[in-house]
């Protein structure tokens, strides 16, 4: 029990305690004491999930009562089983970890101690969401990752871009919020509750049911779950939604490491998974995530192709492998979208540390246009990051098994595991998202690729100030960067078994629903590997595709890219424009609500409600008495005057007539 | 219960303080300072003293608690005051948040000290009175008594147009208390009584009640503000002096919302019925028309002021769905409301004390200079959003989860609230305290000193604990709100008859499912 409490409350100390103790003692203090309590907490995260999985435990730890309000009761609690187990491993290795790195990384700047607390604020609010056993605290910690992700987005707040960003982070997860909020409101409207041990065991009775809402009678358990699929829209990036993160890389890059890649943006998935009780009795909103994960994977693949900041390169990947785990959980292969999510944590925060270390490298430059050439120069860097791109590609040997599971990186493991679910489903969305998923990873390759080549090799374009300065980095951040490489070599080949092989029910209790469709799914993509060579060769096959049309077009023709660059074609222009989604936005949401505030404000207030009411009285009132100034000091003197009058006129009252009762 | 009549000590207590300074020195200097001293001494005493009244207080009834009563006026009229579930927290709001407008008030008011101090006592004197009295005279010489010491307030310490302002701010409230004055004599001479715990089990003719409904209406309206008669509040703000508008933002605009709870829903339940939705109409206009006006603002104390008008928007929308999540979600709205929007307005005084003047645009990069500040006003902008975790979340959610079971339409256009007020709160303060620290006078400012610090202090804390723990807040009205709603029950049921029930329960035992 203990433990639990400390695994979430340790980071709030140390969120609490960062300010002050670096205003003490130093800005090391605050980075030692916040490290010092992460790696605590990463310990004590690993051993609760070694004694939780396979244990079939599933146990609330209640503190407190939060709100109670007629039938509406909320306490604040944690809710331990496999499930939140996965995630307390996957949030406090990675927030451990971009700790220790951001000891080397935010060395030169001045704010160290503020950029502590909130690193460690953000991991209490992720901690309070995964640990949450009712909607409301997971929505509090909801909106307190997005409290923190605005707070470290803006973190270098003199820069107007970092603050713009910060402000759209915000406001398009209010969006999703919105349906968050509606569909918390419903579940408790038809469940009576907003405890999951409440509402869960309740679901059966409810899925041919309806209710009012709006001007419809609806599916009840489909209305809910789209709703609440809106709240995972916003958070987890998925397209319509997705604006506010190739933005959010403003932040400092352990930042997008931590939260817009490993951990935040993954509470989408996890909302799904942790509510799989509820989305299988919605079948329409299943099909509705899995198409929505299927074309966020496809387009944000394809908006990746072409960009040329290093960051936003892995942004657009990580809105891209998040549309693989919805779509996933979409096809009821719950299991999987959260094995996919536990490796991606590795290999993407590698990736997002490894692209800092360059950065870091290259004195602040992020265009990949301005790199190249530098693999010698930063070797270990490089290694970390070309073992990233393998598993982010999905490198290894189809059909080759080790102890059980499949022999690769850990990327190739769970990305191949979700093209086989999302294939054995046998339904329309699923062959939509297997075949999407397959075009999403010919060019997940071709972009990675591009980035590895542009950024390390070929001839050096940076100048030679820059060159001159370009060395490996300290200990503190290389580290780091090494222990996640071990993950993402290793964790999907060592966690297998657990996640999706044969101890699969034992591993994940009573997490999921125990039979239906997350069982028959599984056991049919079991059988169609072994019959189906499609499902196996072809995400190698484009892997391999990618890998070569990067190698001609970056190593063997370099002059080709920069030709391509000027091209006026329109599919590139609409690809490299981001699909004009923020265009869209601009001229459909932020200038209509500008100029409708305007107006309200101007001709609403001022013209119509001022004009007919006060201000045309008072007109009225003055052209009849003509005496403006003395009005002025009378407005009081009238009103008091005027209340005086009626108690005179009360008492007067009361003196005749009121003696005689 | 105690023996001593507590409210009335509580209640004049501000009062025998403003006679005490009409007996201080005469002399500018020495007078000034005395006034200020013996403010903050009677205040934070009618605070502490306030503090036994929580302590006293049973929250396991819905009765009236500390009760006096005495004859007044030939027996017509009685000095009868009592506090119940729904009015004693408001009572505690108001004594907390005096001090604190003392203390705001120290440097930044130089000019005839020793009245304001006076004006800002009395003012104290009647909102307690507003919130205890339980009979309709004494509510209404407290509640219209009330506008006097604002209208000095704002008249003489106030900015340039205050004139304009308070005239406004008049001509309002002259409409709404005439009317309302019609209905309580016509309620008087009805009823035969102007006890309201006597009122409040009688039963109006249904057709009167529209009537009188309209007429209370018509003064608590303008008090919440509630959209289309709003327009005063943003005048008022931004000519006020710093502690007024904390009072008038803090305490004056929750009388409006305690009106309703006291008056429009008990007395004429069926009348609240039937204009329900022309109340959820206007409130959800509030919400989104109010929040896009403040989008646009260039005047700090101004976006603010528009952000309160669209927060009462959830007052008012969850006090008319008359079940217990949306009430006391109201009052909480109310009660958090009262605590975030001083202390915004708390935080505006902080800078506009320095560089004297409230335009966003002269701002930018406070942050650089002022870390602790950034801090606190950051933390507020939160609660304003209603961030979960502070108490602007708890009233918000509560509310909207009361008028979902209503009305799912108004759920869907309030919710949009949420978006809205994170845009132009977070605009507000990227333009103030992010950026580059550019303007030439802003590059000496100072952070907050030790009394500002002080002044912010409790609100800070008193924001977190209604965000994390709010069970002992809601736990004191939960009795009284339990027996308010099922009194609304009862007379809609009895005046729409057995047929009305049988629908109802067929619509519980469809949501159950079988």
């Amino acid at each position: 029990m203990w433990i639990y409490k400390l695994i979430v409350l340790l980071p709030l100390v140390g969120a609490l305690l960062a300010m002050p103790t670096g205003r003490m003692f130093s800005a090391r203090a605050a980075e030692l004491l916040t490290s010092g309590l992460m790696i605590l907490v990463a310990v004590f995260s690993w051993t609760a999930f070694f004694s939780v999985t396979g244990s079939q435990a599933d146990l609330t730890v209640p503190l407190f009562t939060w709100i109670n309000s007629g039938d509406f009761h909320v306490a604040w609690a944690l809710k331990i089983d496999s499930l939140t187990a996965v995630m307390l491993v996957v949030v406090n290795t990675v927030s451990c970890l971009v700790h220790i790195y951001s000891i080397g990384y935010m060395s030169h700047d001045p704010h160290r101690p503020r950029f502590f607390a909130y690193l460690s604020l953000f991991t209490f609010a992720m901690l309070s969401l995964v640990t949450a056993s009712n909607f409301l605290q997971m929505f509090f910690g909801w909106e307190g990752v997005g409290l923190a992700s605005y707070l470290l987005i803006g973190f270098w707040f003199h820069k107007d871009s970092a603050n713009a960003a910060a402000i759209k982070a915000f406001v398009v997860n209010r969006v999703g919020d919105f349906g968050f909020v509606l569909g918390i409101m419903a579940t408790f409207m038809v469940f009576g509750s907003i405890e999951f041990d409440k509402v869960f065991p309740q679901v059966h009775h409810f899925e041919n049911h309806t209710f009012h809402f709006l001007a419809w009678e609806v599916p009840t358990m489909t209305t809910i779950c789209l709703l609440l699929f809106v709240g995972a829209m916003g958070k987890s990036a998925q397209i319509v939604l997705h604006t506010w993160l190739p933005d959010a890389m403003e932040g400092p890059t352990p930042v997008s490491a931590l939260i817009h890649a490993a951990t935040m943006v993954t509470a989408g998935v996890f909302m799904i998974c942790r509510l799989s009780y509820m989305f299988e009795a919605a079948p329409t909103a299943l099909a509705v995530v899995t198409v929505v994960g299927a074309t966020t994977a496809f387009f944000a693949a394809t908006v990746g192709l072409f960009q040329n900041d290093i960051k936003r390169v892995i942004a657009y990947s990580t809105c891209s492998q998040l549309g693989y785990m919805f779509f996933a959980a979409g096809v009821s292969a719950y299991p999987v979208a959260m094995f996919h999510l536990f490796t991606h944590a590795f290999f993407k925060a590698l990736l997002f540390l490894g692209a800092g270390s360059v950065i870091h490298a290259m004195s602040d430059e992020q265009d990949m246009r301005k790199m190249g050439g530098i693999y010698k120069m930063i070797p270990m860097t490089w290694a970390m990051m070309l073992i990233g791109t393998f598993a982010l590609t999905g490198v290894g040997i189809p059909g080759v098994e080790i102890f059980g599971a499949p022999l690769g990186f850990a990327g190739f493991v769970s990305k191949d595991g979700i093209l086989e679910m999302a294939y054995a489903a046998h339904s329309g969305v699923g062959k939509y998202a297997f075949w999407m998923g397959i075009a999403a990873a010919v060019m997940t390759s071709f972009y990675s690729w591009r980035l590895a080549f542009m950024t390390f090799h070929d001839k050096p374009r940076a100048s030679t100030e820059v060159m001159s300065h370009v060395h490996e980095s300290p200990a503190v951040m290389t580290i780091p960067l090494a222990i996640l490489a071990v993950g993402a070599v290793l964790a999907g080949m060592v966690f297998y078994g657990g996640f999706m092989g044969h101890d699969l029910a034992a591993f994940w209790g009573a997490s999921f629903p125990e039979h239906g469709a997350t069982h028959a799914v599984m056991t049919e993509a079991h059988h169609v590997k072994q019959t189906v060579a499609v499902v196996v060769w072809a995400p190698f096959v484009v892997m391999l595709l990618g890998l070569g049309i990067a190698y001609y077009y970056y190593i063997r023709h370099p002059e080709l890219p920069p030709k391509m660059g000027q091209s006026r074609n329109g599919l590139y222009l609409f690809v490299k424009n981001k699909w004009y989604f923020d265009e869209l936005y601009d001229f459909l949401f932020v200038r209509p609500a500008q100029k409708i505030g305007r107006f309200f404000w101007k001709k609403g207030d001022g013209l119509t409600i001022d004009g007919f009411g006060p201000d045309g009285v008072s007109a009225l009132v003055l052209k009849i008495t003509g005496q403006v100034v003395r009005l002025q000091t009378g407005y009081l003197y009238h009103y008091a005057f005027a209340m005086l009058i009626g108690v005179a006129a009360l008492v007067t009252y009361f003196m005749f007539f009121g003696g005689a009762n | 219960m105690l023996d001593w009549p507590l409210l009335s000590a509580i209640t004049f207590l501000p009062t025998f303080g403003a006679l005490i300074l009409l007996v201080t020195s005469n002399d500018e200097k020495t007078g000034a300072a005395q006034a200020r001293s013996v403010a903050l001494w009677v205040t934070t005493v009618t605070f502490l003293l306030s503090l036994f009244l929580w302590a006293g207080f049973d929250s396991s009834t819905a009765e009236f608690q500390f009760e006096e009563k005495a004859s007044w006026l030939g027996g017509n009229i009685n000095y009868h005051m009592g506090v119940d579930g729904i009015s004693m927290m408001f009572v505690i709001l108001t004594t907390l948040l005096m001090p604190l407008c003392i203390l705001a008030s120290w440097k930044s008011i130089e000019n005839r000290v020793r009245e304001y101090m006076i004006a800002f006592l009395i003012l104290e004197t009647l909102m307690i009175g507003v919130f205890c009295a339980l009979d309709l005279f004494l509510f209404y010489l407290f509640f219209e008594a009330g506008l006097i010491p604002m209208f000095l307030i704002i008249g003489i310490w106030g900015g340039v147009r205050r004139v304009y302002a308070s005239f406004k701010f008049f001509l309002y409230t002259l409409l709404g208390s005439i009317l309302m004055l019609v209905a309580v004599v016509w309620m008087y001479v009805t009823a035969g009584t102007s006890d309201i715990t006597t009122l409040l089990t009688y039963q109006f003719d249904p057709g009167i009640q529209k009537w009188l409904w309209l007429a209370f209406f018509a003064s608590f309206a303008v008090k919440m503000p509630m959209w289309p008669v709003h327009t005063w509040l943003p005048d008022a703000h931004v000519e006020a002096p710093t502690a007024g508008s904390v009072i008038l933002a803090g305490i004056l605009l929750k009388m409006g919302g305690y009106g309703f709870l006291r008056f429009s829903l008990p007395m004429f339940p069926i009348a609240s019925e039937y204009f329900a939705g022309l109340v959820f109409f206007l409130s959800v206009v509030a919400i989104i028309y109010t929040s896009l006006v403040a989008l646009v603002q260039e005047d700090i104390k101004k976006l603010i002021a528009y952000s309160s008008v669209a927060h009462m928007g959830f007052v008012t929308m969850g006090i008319f769905t008359f079940n217990i999540q949306g009430i006391e979600g109201g009052i909480f709205q109310m009660l958090s409301h009262g605590i975030v929007s001083g202390a915004l307005f708390l935080s505006v005084g902080v800078i506009y004390d320095r560089m004297h003047t409230r335009e966003i645009a002269a701002y930018g990069g406070l942050v650089h200079r002022m870390p602790v500040y950034a801090a606190v006003f950051m933390l507020f902008t939160m609660a304003n959003v209603g961030l979960p975790g502070t108490g602007g979340f708890v009233g918000e959610i509560l509310a909207l989860i009361g008028v979902f079971k209503v009305n799912t339409w108004v759920a869907l256009f309030a919710a949009t609230g949420a978006i809205l007020s994170a845009a132009y709160a977070l605009w507000l303060y990227r333009r103030v305290i992010f950026g580059r620290l550019e303007k030439a006078n802003l590059k000496s400012i100072a952070d907050m000193d030790r009394r500002e610090i002080l002044i912010m202090t409790p609100l800070v804390l008193i924001t977190l604990w209604m965000g994390f723990y709010p069970v002992p807040v809601l736990d004191i009205m939960a009795v009284s709100v339990d027996n308010l709603v099922s009194q609304v029950d009862a007379a809609l049921t009895a005046y729409h008859g057995v047929e009305a029930v049988a629908p109802a329960a067929e619509a519980v035992g469809h949501a159950a499912g079988h």
